[in-house]
């Protein structure tokens, strides 16, 4: 039932709920109201500024829209840029969504509770906008939707809602980049995303992360696969940043239904990263693998990993790794819940530094102790992902590459 | 040429090597026999460069430079390799890449791993999963790749089955240029073909079996951190397993 009057009682009631994890951030002191930017043509999207083109670049946008099945761009609070190429698929803007289409409200904050806390609830009071991408029945696109939510507007409170649904036996991929103008410096983003993995769907979804030193980011986002649906979500934050807490859950709701999560997180001084990953895994059959991989260069990283299996013939595996490369903690919280005979839960982590055996190992076939330990950070955070198309394992590969610089 | 003079060695305060002369000439490959824990793979390691291993006294000189003390790498460039008995997992590293850095260029890894039937192995991570036959193809394509003057190698027959006790035994001779001299009537003379070799090994066997494929120029027992004795590496082997280590260096001191 979608009651906006409901809603709003709930998300009034919570609107100064802490959340349960990270720093709490004080929502007064930012500036929630709109800002206007004008839509561009799609012409008219190639001839800005070649540095914020850089900057859309390294979070996943290419603004010529080569290789993507379509693009939406959210500057700020306004949409400037809305349009898939791909039939089958649709890109739309929530807001406008939410009034032309009856469907849409179907799954408005169905997953995401809005009173869960005080970033839940601003979305929700407050919403500036966000993406509809819905793949219909039986669609298969190969070139990734990109989207992009991109923060100009200094001490700006960013709030966006997506809805992401793959219909029935579709494919959907989605390369998702959050960024801020290269001037930005504080700010707030808040994104509500809800995922609908429909039956014998595949979805992935991959989030990079390129923001400011003085930005907190509050995503919030929950998963439903139902049968045989196949869900992939990859996170790629690699620049310094203040704070980001999120803890992506998913639900396995059907037989046979599939998540995988992988991130690569590199935290820098400074930085506060509390990044969790949680899967239910509620019907027979179902699989779900959680890996993560950190490096820390000074800063405070958090990998929480949570598996709930609550059907017998489930397979569920865990994997939490971290170099701590230039001081800082990387606290790693693994943790398996098995509810029922019959599952098959494990999880592997460790903290630690580049092994110096590898060191050695790599020196005595001829290259330089910097050589070494560069290729060996290098290969931890090449993180094989399975099920991608190629183009988008490239993106993914290349976006590694881009940041392994700072990261070494 | 390696030469080591009056070597002594140190791992973790404990003296592991002691009094140690050996000289390879170019072209001579010598095999290194001992019991478990006599101090083999800590000469290799030492020869290597690792930097745990620490020379208490001696010198090393390769090629006429003195590298008792230069790192693992330098020592690398120099021309020195070794093929490991239990190399390290490199994880995210593929093999192919690995293949890559050994050579210091791009190479054709497949046309490389074909002879050594490891071209299914090229896309996975650097010894992740291999097992102990797997491991030592992977470390002979490395070292070919490298194609290192002086190569040092820890057991290359452990773990590896009978099937390919053949391919490791052919591809150490293969590399070590101490296949048979070519026949026919353009090639050169069996002596000149045998002068001109110019790659130097020291191999650890525990076996022997390394023995049947690559015919090694001079034997060596290591008991209890010394080199007790040199000879026909044929000779010592059989003379071990007749007598066992101690009754064998008595029988030639």
């Amino acid at each position: 039932m979608y009651d906006l009057k409901e809603l709003e009682r709930k998300a009034r009631q919570a609107i100064d709920r802490k959340a349960t994890f990270g720093d709490d951030v004080d929502l007064d002191s930012f500036d929630r109201s709109f800002v206007p930017h004008t839509y561009l043509a799609e012409e008219e999207i190639c001839s800005i500024p070649q540095e914020e083109q850089q900057r859309l670049l390294m979070s996943g946008l290419d603004v010529t829209g080569t290789g993507r099945g379509g693009t939406y761009f959210q500057k700020d609070t306004s949409v400037v840029h809305c349009h898939s190429n791909e039939e089958g698929i649709e890109v739309m803007p929530v807001t406008e969504a939410l009034k032309k289409h009856d469907w849409v409200k179907e799954y408005f904050w169905k997953l995401v509770p809005v009173d869960q806390d005080k970033y839940t609830a601003s979305a929700f009071l407050d919403l500036h906008d966000g993406y509809v991408i819905r793949a219909l029945p039986g669609s298969k696109s190969i070139y990734p939707i990109q989207a992009c939510l991109y923060i100009d507007k200094e001490n700006l409170q960013q709030n966006v809602h997506n809805l992401i649904i793959a219909e029935e036996g579709s494919e959907l991929h989605i390369i998702t980049g959050c960024a801020t103008s290269p001037h930005m410096k504080r700010g707030v983003h808040v994104g509500i995303s809800e995922f609908f993995v429909k039956k014998g769907a595949r979805l992935s979804f991959t989030m990079i992360h390129n923001w400011a030193e003085e930005m907190s980011v509050r995503p919030r986002s929950v998963a439903r696969v139902e049968e045989g649906g196949v869900f992939i979500n990859n996170y790629i934050c690699m620049k310094p940043v203040r704070s980001i807490q999120m803890y992506p859950t998913t639900h396995l709701v059907g037989d046979d239904a599939t998540a995988m999560f992988y991130s690569v997180i590199v935290g820098t001084p400074g930085s506060h990263l509390d990044i969790g990953g949680r899967i239910y895994l509620k019907n027979r059959g179902c699989r779900a693998e959680i890996v993560q991989r950190s490096i820390s260069n000074g800063a405070h990283i958090i990998n929480r990993g949570h598996l709930i299996g609550e059907a017998p013939d489930i397979k569920a595996h865990l994997e939490c790794k971290g170099l701590l490369l230039k001081g800082g903690i990387i606290d790693s919280i693994p943790q398996l819940e098995g509810h029922v005979e019959g599952v098959d839960m494990s999880h592997e982590a460790a903290v630690g530094k580049v092994a110096q055996e590898e060191i050695n190992y790599l020196m005595s076939r001829g290259i330089t102790e910097e050589e070494a330990t560069s290729t060996i950070v290098r290969g931890f955070l090449s993180v094989d992902i399975k099920g991608l198309p190629v183009p988008l394992r490239e993106e993914i590969d290349r976006a590694i590459d881009r940041s392994d610089k700072d990261a070494i | 040429m390696l030469i080591i003079e009056d070597l002594q060695v140190e791992l973790a305060g404990r003296i592991l090597l002691k009094d140690i002369d050996l000289e390879i000439r170019p072209g001579d490959t010598h095999v290194l026999f001992g019991p478990n824990g006599s101090g083999k793979t800590s000469l290799l390691m030492t020869i290597m460069g690792y930097p745990q291993y620490i020379v208490k006294k001696g010198r090393i000189t390769f090629k006429g430079t003195d590298i008792t003390h230069a790192p693992l790498n330098e020592r690398a460039a120099l021309g020195i390799g070794m093929s490991y008995q239990r190399p390290p997992t490199i994880n995210g590293l593929k093999t192919r890449q690995m293949i890559d850095i050994c050579a210091k260029r791009k190479v054709d890894a497949g046309e490389m791993a074909r002879s050594l039937n490891f071209e299914d192995f090229l896309d996975r991570d650097v010894n992740a999963g291999f097992s102990g036959g797997e491991i030592k193809r992977s470390e002979l394509l490395q070292l070919t790749a490298q194609n290192p003057d002086l190569m040092l190698f820890d057991e290359p027959e452990s773990g590896v089955d009978i099937e390919n006790m053949a391919l490791i035994g052919t591809t150490i001779a293969r590399i070590l240029e101490k296949e048979t001299p070519k026949g026919g009537k353009n090639a050169k003379p069996f002596v000149q073909q045998r002068s001109e070799r110019t790659k130097m090994g020291l191999i650890i066997t525990h076996t022997g079996y390394i023995l049947d494929y690559v015919p090694a120029d001079k034997g060596q027992v290591l008991l209890n951190g010394v080199l007790a004795c040199t000879g026909n590496p044929r000779e010592i082997f059989q003379c071990i397993g007749q007598l066992g280590y101690e009754e064998c260096v008595k029988c030639t001191i």
